[in-house]
């Protein structure tokens, strides 16, 4: 760590684990809800625990990406962060607000949330993953703003490399895109085609900035390759994301109400939706094998690798698997999409996030690398949360194949509750995994206070 | 990757491919957006609509139910529920109405929201405004949606 400001990021890092642990409990919990139907009914029905669940990860991902550019912005600028002291008062507001709007879907009904929260004056609430109520909408706004700010004005006072350029880039388009969970017209049609401008917007657009440019960063100190080779890779990965991601929208527009013309186009585009994810993977596998340096931080290494393969896998792979208009007429709405989104966040945002943590916790904690027992259990804890996302995936793929064929394409086409009867041993075994997550994540947490032999020593 | 193909085009494909097909994005959106009439039953969108929206909204309907394909998986998808319940907003609203406060033993239940009948009937009217919206190949693939 070279610059005192950077520590800041240790405060980010720790909030985005714990809430990563709040929202894993709610999913075991909607996990067993699947197949348990009245377990906590009434006092957590299952749309809270979804809810709980899902804003979680939106929330400790934001955690994690502002830390990393806290983390990354100062070294690659080679100056102080602008504002230490705004940084730490808006992770203060954040994380109150996160956690006052968490105990609100907990505590009150969702309804009485909305009136307590004057939502008829601006209604935003009660869209999927946008029920924040709208005051805390705006606190996200301001948050952001100050965020982006501070991360923009040590960029322009300092050195502008193309990383830091590219993830400034992410994050203002983070920031500008979430406007849009503000516009909640009357008619449905607009309502989910404008819903779409944050949602995919953010996940297949804006946050693959600011993933390549975390892995970007991570694979220079890491691997010690030139940095001119490593940002010619991540422009081109970029560049394939939004010319594939933009026009990819349209994979959203099948069967809303909306133009058939968007089966071509968001078919299209969004089968060259896996190439920059694909690439992501041939770059970092790349140049970890040019590395012209073992980093005694092994773990992550690990992490780096592993988020590429299963970004590749989980968004590009089992993306592709039902984007195209005539499988997705079938796939629509099934668990074929709750599997691709379970892998897709996982790979891609989860472990680039456990990524950065893994490189710079050790640092910030004055070491060069985190001692060899932490590593070891840190390693361990990859594998089990890395294997049993891909357990949960392919069980939800199982049940998602069966749901389909069972409710969409016989012959005799069963009700959706029938069919969920005849899934329940896939959501069995999904539980387990999860539980196998959950166990996984507390290794994880654990590595970080193992005690052990420092590596330089067994170097 | 090879010399000849240098950071400076990796670049200029990065901004100029991503500023292109943002305009197109925003072509295609005002294109769409023309062409919503035809498709997306608003001359139906009543007072009685948008206060069943709103209700749908603030009840958090969509973290069980899916609407058009989207939301959550653990419930029926709605979008299709006038034509599935007979064209009656009756029997929607009777569904509704009469869920059990305490769920039902080992099975997953739609909580009881307590709504008026004035609201049970907004919200049967958003329903059924969401049947009349033309989706292209009429998704869902059959009434079971």
């Amino acid at each position: 760590m070279k610059y005192e400001s950077q520590g800041i990021a240790k405060l980010y890092f720790i909030a985005a684990i714990a809430l990563f642990v709040g929202q894993i409990l709610f999913g075991v919990t909607m996990g067993l809800q699947y197949v348990m139907g009245d377990f906590l009914f009434p006092e957590i029905p299952f749309n809270v625990a979804r809810m709980v669940h899902t804003n979680l990860l939106i929330v400790w991902l934001l955690f994690g990406f502002m830390g990393s550019a806290y983390y990354l912005v100062p070294e690659e600028a080679e100056r102080e962060l602008y504002s230490p002291i705004l940084a730490k008062v808006m992770f203060w507001i954040f994380l109150v607000a996160g956690a006052l709007t968490i105990l609100g879907y907990l505590l009150v009904p969702y309804a009485r949330l909305a009136e307590l929260t004057m939502n008829d004056l601006l209604p935003t609430m009660g869209r999927e993953f946008l029920e924040q109520p709208t005051i805390t909408k705006i606190g996200i706004v301001i948050v952001a703003l100050a965020f982006v700010f501070n991360i923009g004005m040590t960029i322009l006072q300092g050195r502008k490399t193309v990383i830091n350029v590219v993830l400034l880039t992410g994050l203002v388009g983070l920031a500008v895109f979430f406007l849009f969970s503000f516009y909640n017209p009357h008619n449905l049609v607009l309502d989910k085609y404008f819903w779409w401008f944050v949602v995919h917007l953010w996940v297949e657009g804006v946050w693959e900035l600011i993933m390549a440019s975390l892995l970007a960063y991570v694979l220079i100190k890491v691997t010690g390759v030139d940095r001119e080779v490593i940002e010619k890779w991540l422009y081109i990965i970029i560049a394939m994301a939004l010319i594939s991601g933009l026009v990819g929208t349209g994979h959203h527009f099948f069967w809303i109400g909306t133009a058939d013309y968007w089966q071509w186009f968001g078919s299209i585009f969004s089968a060259l939706e896996p190439i920059p994810f694909f690439m992501m993977t041939l770059f970092a596998f790349n140049v970890v094998n040019k590395r012209r340096r073992d980093h005694p931080n092994k773990a992550a290494v690990l992490w780096a690798l592993g988020t590429a393969v299963m970004a590749f896998l989980g968004a590009g792979v089992w993306g592709f698997l039902h984007t195209l208009a005539p499988v997705n007429f079938y796939t629509h709405g099934t668990q074929i999409t709750a599997a691709h989104g379970h892998m897709a966040f996982y790979g891609a945002y989860v472990m680039v996030v456990l990524t950065m943590i893994s490189y710079s916790m050790p640092l910030m904690r004055g070491q060069k690398a985190a001692n060899v027992n932490a590593q070891k259990h840190e390693i361990r804890s990859f594998w089990i949360m890395t294997l049993s996302m891909v357990a949960i995936t392919l069980l939800l793929t199982g049940a998602g194949i069966m749901q389909v064929y069972l409710q969409r394409y016989s012959a005799d086409p069963l009700p959706f509750m029938v069919v969920q009867d005849r899934l329940a041993h896939f959501y069995w075994a999904r539980e387990v995994a999860g539980l196998a997550f959950l166990s996984g994540l507390f290794l994880y947490i654990y590595s970080f206070f193992a005690k052990g032999p420092e590596v330089a020593d067994v170097e | 990757m090879r010399e000849t193909f240098t950071k400076g085009m990796a670049r200029n494909i990065y901004y100029g491919g991503g500023i292109f097909f943002f305009l197109v994005l925003i072509g295609l959106t005002v294109d769409t957006v023309n062409r919503l009439p035809a498709t997306d039953n608003r001359e139906n969108l009543s007072e009685q609509v948008i206060a069943g929206k709103r209700l749908w909204e603030v009840n958090n309907c969509i973290g069980c139910h899916s609407l058009l394909g989207e939301g959550a998986y653990f419930a029926p998808e709605l979008a299709n529920v006038y034509t599935r319940f007979g064209e009656s907003t009756e029997a929607i609203k009777a569904f509704i109405k009469y869920r059990p406060v305490d769920g039902v033993e080992g099975r997953r239940s739609m909580p009881q929201f307590n709504l008026t009948d004035e609201e049970l009937e907004e919200l049967a009217q958003f329903l059924k405004y969401v049947d009349g919206i033309k989706t292209a190949r009429n998704w869902p693939p059959n009434i079971q949606g």
